[in-house]
């Protein structure tokens, strides 16, 4: 390694951090979509997928096989370039957001005279306003591909997922200020570092009362990411599939894995703000056991654990809650979350103010 | 490495902006702008404003932008029609818009010092938290302008809710 520079070597490690950690989210894609066939399944008194391989494990598989072997179509009337490119813009800026994500505890590894942080991509000063940032390019890839296809049926879904992303994006990004004004920072290592002190009772969802942001950035996020009850943009008894409808094959399978990767960044920002991120619920309970490597692979542990119950919440809520109405649905963002989300600011920044004193 | 993301990410900017005029779908259009305000977001972050990149990218590719493509996709705008173009702006404007670019360039290049140049990539290496720096020169400094802009803002708003308030 030694003939490398140390630019060279910083950025072959962070290329490695990158395809690792985008091969990690991929298969955590194809996984939740089975856990969401199964989990449903069960919800509804029935199995779900069970052929392929045990209990259904090479289910994901054969359905990326079959996508892929599928024929391309092209609308004839589609705006061709556009029509390509929303695909991409979806899937990339659903990925992108994860690169801000601190995976496990600071862990530095020294390779060439680089000491390289392996558990996040990039750790930046401002990575909550990079997700939030990167999440409202996102809707371009919807806006278009609805435009784009020529279809009336798809021009209304991505007109409702477009307006829908734009209100609910505001107090999804006010739910978060009493957050940060906590943390002092919009680092998500900070805002981690924030909770950690006392285990679960600091998280900020309980010690840091924050339990009323935390419910305003569920119900925003759920609708964010165009899940049940709010999924307007793709609700399939009106719309035949909203603003994918003319896609097919991969470029579908794009939408469908864009879909699902938001619903994995946005259980992760969930976790790192509102739940102590990757730090144990316990905080300093029981004494550390094992050595270095436990305690590196631990903290994982319990992002995994707060991740994945995030997402059988999104699962569960699918399973029970049915679809609201447009007009409910934007009333309850204006009317109700949004004069909330300020009233949870003012709540906060005085009780802050209070206690600086 | 900042000047290769300044060379690339420029060339990016210029690139759109002309793409922006020469298109004739107002879709299109409006996309350029987008592709030019990320790349101006990029050049700020390669400057050592990190903060003012995110504003950029949030305020104006996220949700301004957004907005011009919804407007443009709710009034199914069609392509615009060529004109052949009057002859006063072929014969005032290319020379004004050069007198223009000349001007602002050479007030930019002789008075850099007063306004507070910095070398490219100056605090890429080290980029401090500027956030708290900004809000101090907003929220302290500056406060009287920025609440009377935020009042302006408020004014505007109400009136497009009366402007388009159907008469009951």
């Amino acid at each position: 390694m030694s003939h490398l520079t140390e630019f060279q070597t910083f950025l072959l490690l962070s290329i490695l951090k990158v395809v690792v950690v985008v091969v990690i989210t991929l298969t955590a894609v194809a996984y939740t979509v089975l856990l969401e066939r199964k989990v449903l399944g069960r919800i509804q008194n029935r199995w779900g997928p069970s052929r392929v391989g045990p209990f259904g494990l090479l289910q994901p598989l054969a359905d990326g096989i079959k996508l892929f072997l599928k024929e391309e179509l092209l609308p004839l009337a589609a705006e061709k370039p556009l029509f390509i490119i929303a695909p991409i813009i979806a899937l990339s800026c659903s990925l992108i957001s994860i690169a801000v994500v601190p995976f496990g505890q600071v862990q530095h590894v020294t390779a060439n005279g680089i000491s390289v942080d392996i558990f996040n991509i990039a750790d930046l000063d401002i990575g909550l306003l990079v997700i939030l940032g990167i999440t409202s390019i996102g809707v371009y890839g919807i806006a278009l591909s609805g435009w784009s296809s020529n279809n009336k049926f798809a021009l209304l879904g991505s007109l409702r997922a477009t307006s829908q992303m734009i209100s609910y994006e505001l107090a999804l990004g006010l739910s978060l200020v009493g957050v940060v004004l906590r943390a002092q920072s919009l680092s998500l290592r900070a805002i981690v570092n924030s909770q950690s002190a006392h285990g679960l009772l600091s998280w900020n969802v309980f010690g840091g009362l924050q339990f009323v942001a935390f419910f305003i950035y569920l119900m925003a996020a759920y609708a964010e990411t165009n899940r049940a009850p709010f999924d307007l943009p793709e609700a399939e008894s009106e719309l035949i599939a909203g603003y994918h409808t003319e896609y097919s094959s991969m470029k579908f399978a794009m939408f469908f894995m864009a879909e699902y990767a938001n619903m994995i960044t946005v259980a992760c920002v969930a976790t790192l703000l509102f739940f102590g991120g990757p730090s144990s619920p316990f905080g300093n309970l029981f004494p550390a056991i094992g050595g270095p490597i436990i305690a590196a692979i631990l903290p994982i542990f319990w992002f995994v654990v707060k991740v994945f119950a995030f997402l059988l919440l999104y699962i569960w809520v699918r399973g029970t809650l049915p679809r609201f109405r447009y007009d409910q649905l934007m009333s309850f963002g204006w009317k109700f979350l949004l004069p909330l989300a300020m009233a949870n600011i003012v709540f906060t920044s005085l009780v802050l103010a209070l206690h600086a004193k | 490495m900042q000047l290769a993301l300044f060379i690339i990410f420029g060339a990016l900017a210029v690139a759109g902006a002309l793409n922006f005029l020469f298109q004739r779908h107002p879709i299109n259009s409006a996309l350029s702008l987008v592709v030019v305000m990320m790349s101006l977001a990029v050049l700020y972050w390669s400057l050592g404003a990190e903060f003012l990149a995110a504003a950029q990218v949030i305020v104006y590719s996220g949700a301004i932008m957004v907005l011009f493509v919804f407007v443009v996709m709710l009034l199914n705008a069609g392509e615009e029609e060529r004109t052949r173009g009057s002859r006063a702006a072929y014969v005032a404007g290319f020379p004004g818009a050069a007198a223009i670019f000349c001007l602002l360039s050479f007030v930019f290049l002789t008075e850099r010092k007063a306004l507070g140049a910095v070398s490219l990539g100056g605090h890429l290496n080290h980029a401090v938290s500027n956030i708290s720096e900004i809000s101090t020169l907003l929220f302290r400094d500056l406060l009287l302008p920025f609440e009377v802009t935020s009042i302006l803002i408020l004014v505007a708003i109400l009136g497009a809710v009366v402007l388009a308030r159907k008469e009951q």
